[in-house]
């Protein structure tokens, strides 16, 4: 690991501005990401903006009949908010779906939103990397890419999203507040804030520098059945292939998220339309333009069958 | 744990010599910060030189002061720093639970913390659990049903066990919670589950599951 200097924020918009003020500084929350990537000197932040002092950890109900979620309330407390298990239960689902229960007492709301892909080249510093390296090419495209993305990556990487949270997050249209490093405070929807690699895999999300997730908001409940279907290779502590967020409405109308396929949570509003005609109507939208490796192809079978699985289990 | 009388240099003071002297052999020295008072914020690490700061927790219900460089992880703290070797480094990567220890009374990862986030907190290792000769009932079961071979994941296992009857007990959901809004039950698929962050690589997993159905069944 290299060396680095050390701060406790005091507020975020403090942070946010220690975060701009400073060269390569990073904010560490639960660290589960962050610590990883640094002991293998894939980040090298100078500094770190220790921010788990700010509060922010607190769920509190918002005036339109939704929740405000605070950017450090940890993915265990999220998972477990009576509120959440009876009115978000994809948002539930996706959380125990993801890591261990050790990791998910650390893991923030805010953290878990900014994550890094575990792409295996990404983690490997002896291979090629556009997302590590910008510009030094990218070694997945013609190697394992078993993992990988099918839809919404580039020649210069297809490396996937992992994060479970975020996938039922991007159901559930959910907003992210933030903080900039000149006080002003903006509201990104989910649907905006990661980006597609483009030519710049280098950047995850449409943060600026400096800027900082205080609160993750949640539109009012949807109803339905909540389901978040995680198929991985093993049955317990591992990223997934595919995921399918839904929620389902009685008459058979609903929204679909997938996880596992795409280098942002994937969702197009016009596949949820299609969603009472059947799995395969839905990804004929939803997957419509994918271009699979000859390892992951499979993920487009497996995508449709995982929904199929969910409609069914609907109809119960 | 018990040192054998016969040996004046234990494999583990052996390497306590061997990691001082590839100190001495031109690593980074430390450059100590920590004045009284002031803010808690690292003295400056200039190049790749290493910074340090303050930090004061508590463990094993013991007050514990000292000056971390910034990139101590809370199990080299324990390990290095205190001495308190039940809490055991495997994979160092948040994969293996190994280094498993209770903040605040909640199982996290001890390498994947820095020491230095950790002012004020208290921190629980395997050997605030129970001693030999008052075992903690997780500990007694472990080896009642020989929940371990090798025995290195089992400080792990044990916090974990622990934490995995409380975390239900409190209501907290897991992947394999079939009623989120119901009661949670001690299920040996829940235990399954719940335990999936602690590797074993003898696989005992068979007696470890009997060992924590044991105790949550003394306490239901």
């Amino acid at each position: 690991m290299r060396a680095f200097t050390y701060e406790r924020a005091e507020t975020p918009q403090q942070a946010a501005m220690a975060a701009a003020s400073t060269d390569h500084a990073r904010f560490i929350a639960g660290g589960t990401n962050l610590l990883d990537l640094m002991k293998i000197e894939v980040e090298t932040p100078a500094h770190l903006i220790d921010v788990n002092g700010l509060g922010l950890d607190t769920i509190e109900d918002t005036d339109d009949g939704g929740l405000r979620v605070g950017a450090l309330v940890r993915n265990t407390d999220l998972a477990a908010d009576p509120r959440v298990r009876r009115h978000y239960g994809v948002l539930t689902r996706a959380l125990v779906a993801g890591a261990s229960g050790q990791l998910r007492n650390k893991a923030t709301t805010g953290g878990n939103l900014l994550q890094r892909t575990r792409c295996p080249y990404f983690y490997d510093t002896n291979m090629p990397c556009n997302k590590r390296r910008p510009g030094a090419g990218c070694a997945a495209r013609e190697g394992f890419s078993r993992q990988l993305a099918v839809i919404g990556g580039s020649e210069h990487c297809i490396a996937t999203h992992p994060s479970d949270m975020a996938v039922a997050m991007r159901l559930l249209d959910a907003e992210v507040e933030t903080v900039l490093p000149n006080g002003n405070t903006r509201a990104i929807p989910i649907a905006d804030f990661h980006r597609l690699p483009g030519d710049t895999p280098q950047i995850d999300s449409v943060l600026i520098p400096g800027e900082f997730i205080t609160a993750v908001t949640l539109p009012r409940p949807l109803g339905g059945k909540h389901f978040y279907h995680k198929v991985r290779d093993r049955a317990s502590y591992a990223f997934a292939l595919v995921s399918v967020a839904a929620v389902v409405q009685p008459d058979g109308s609903g929204r679909v998220a997938l996880g596992g396929v795409a280098p942002k949570p994937w969702r197009r509003e016009e596949a949820d339309e299609a969603l009472p005609r059947g799995a395969k109507a839905v990804m004929a939208r939803l997957l419509d333009g994918a271009e699979p490796t000859h390892e992951n192809r499979f993920k487009v079978n497996l995508a449709e069958r995982t929904l199929a699985a969910v409609l069914a289990e609907a109809k119960e | 744990m018990s040192q054998h009388p016969r040996f004046k240099i234990t494999r583990r003071a052996l390497m306590i010599v061997g990691a001082a002297s590839a100190a001495s052999l031109g690593l980074p020295r430390l450059a100590t910060a920590g004045r009284d008072g002031e803010s808690p914020t690292s003295a400056p690490a200039a190049d790749d030189k290493a910074a340090t700061a303050e930090v004061a927790f508590t463990v094993n219900g013991v007050p514990r002061r000292f000056t971390a460089d910034t990139r101590l992880t809370l199990l080299d703290a324990l390990r290095e720093q205190l001495r308190l070797t039940g809490t055991k480094k495997g994979c160092d990567h948040g994969q293996c639970g190994a280094c498993t220890v209770m903040v605040n009374g909640r199982r996290v990862n001890a390498c994947l913390s820095l020491a230095v986030m950790h002012e004020g907190d208290e921190i629980t290792t395997v050997e605030g659990l129970g001693t030999p000769d008052n075992l903690d009932p997780m500990q007694a079961a472990f080896i009642e049903h020989d929940g371990y071979q090798c025995g290195y994941c089992t400080p792990g296992q044990i916090c974990s066990a622990k934490a995995t009857l409380q975390e239900i007990q409190d209501g907290v959901p897991s992947h394999v919670t079939a009623d989120l809004n119901a009661p949670m039950k001690v299920t040996a698929e829940e235990i399954r589950e719940r335990m999936s962050g602690n590797i074993c690589r003898c696989g005992a997993y068979a007696n470890i599951l009997d060992a924590v159905r044991d105790v949550a069944g003394e306490q239901s």
